[in-house]
């Protein structure tokens, strides 16, 4: 099990460009960490994840 | 007032007045930019929701400069995790360092401010701290690397006005870096009067988010807030401790 945004999904072996596509993420307009980490736009197509892993997706949204 | 600017980081903004964009439709975001005048807005970072396919990013007009807060984080290093998320979102390298470990009242933790700051500060972000108004505090933020400090007014959200205004004045006299107040102001009139004590500019949003005519209200602040720094730079008059003076000559015909 892969955690996505504090749910468990089955993602092991999937890149994070196929679960934000699979998820309905706009690619261009989140940050994704994996375990913490920064992982760059560029990279999402070539970073799979694996059992374990947590990733993080994030966005802008209102504030003060 | 015309070549007067609000210079942070070396950046340079005419308007003095930054819009929050929480607690309201993100349709009036723009209609809120244009009668505020504003040249900065800040907004938050939070999980991504896939439902929802609206976007603030597209809903800000073109121009003006993000300003991601780090709200939500408990302490220094939650909010270098946002800090550092925000500046992968792509927006540029500005962040409010906003750190709360007292939810009841929702206060800044000064201490942890100041280590965050200090963090992105040397990692190239430019930091605007926002703070309980302490001197000290004020001091250590400098020396971490801060471009502006942002003390609090009152309680977030409370609209309760300038609470702490001589701790702020404190502030205003003795850093060289721009005071923003930003928290608690809740009607033109206080924006007006930060802006009269020398303040750098005023941040607002629940202000303008709980008001009847948002843009209307967002207009109105515009002008406490050039009112209040023309005010400023005009150099205030002096107040009497006792007495009077009179504002014409008391000497006349009728006492001859």
């Amino acid at each position: 099990m892969v955690k996505i945004n504090g749910k468990d999904r089955e993602a092991a072996g999937k890149t994070l460009s196929q679960i934000l596509e699979e998820e309905g993420y706009q690619p261009l307009r989140v940050a994704v960490e994996l375990n913490l980490e920064i992982v760059p736009k560029a990279a999402y197509g070539s970073t799979a994840v694996k059992d374990g892993d947590t990733v993080e997706i994030v966005s802008f949204v209102g504030g003060g | 007032m015309e070549n007067d600017k609000l210079v942070i980081a070396g950046h340079e903004f005419t308007s003095r007045f930054i819009l929050g964009s929480g607690k309201y439709s993100l349709s009036l975001i723009e209609a809120a930019v244009k009668y505020a005048g504003a040249e900065i807005i800040t907004c938050a970072v939070r999980r991504a929701n896939t439902k929802e396919h609206e976007n603030i990013l597209d809903f800000i007009p073109k121009g003006v400069t993000l300003l991601p807060n780090t709200s939500g984080a408990r302490n220094a290093d939650e909010a270098v995790r946002i800090a550092r998320l925000a500046r992968e979102l792509g927006c540029g390298d500005f962040v409010k360092i906003e750190i709360m470990r007292d939810t009841k009242y929702l206060l800044p933790d000064n201490a942890e401010t100041v280590r965050a700051t200090e963090i992105l500060a040397k990692e190239g972000f430019i930091v605007m701290p926002y703070m309980y108004p302490d001197l000290n505090t004020a001091r250590d933020l400098v020396n971490a690397g801060a471009a502006t400090v942002m003390p609090l007014a009152s309680p977030i959200g409370s609209n309760k006005g300038l609470a702490t205004k001589d701790f702020i004045q404190i502030l205003i006299d003795e850093i060289d870096l721009p005071i923003i107040v930003d928290a608690g102001i809740g009607r033109p009139s206080q924006a007006c009067e930060a802006m009269e004590m020398g303040a750098a500019a005023v941040m607002s949003n629940t202000a303008l988010a709980t008001a009847g005519d948002l843009p209307a209200m967002a207009e109105a602040f515009r002008k406490a807030v050039e009112a209040g720094r023309q005010a400023y730079l005009s150099g205030l008059g002096r107040v009497l401790v006792r007495g009077a003076a009179p504002s014409d000559t008391l000497t006349g015909f009728l006492r001859d």
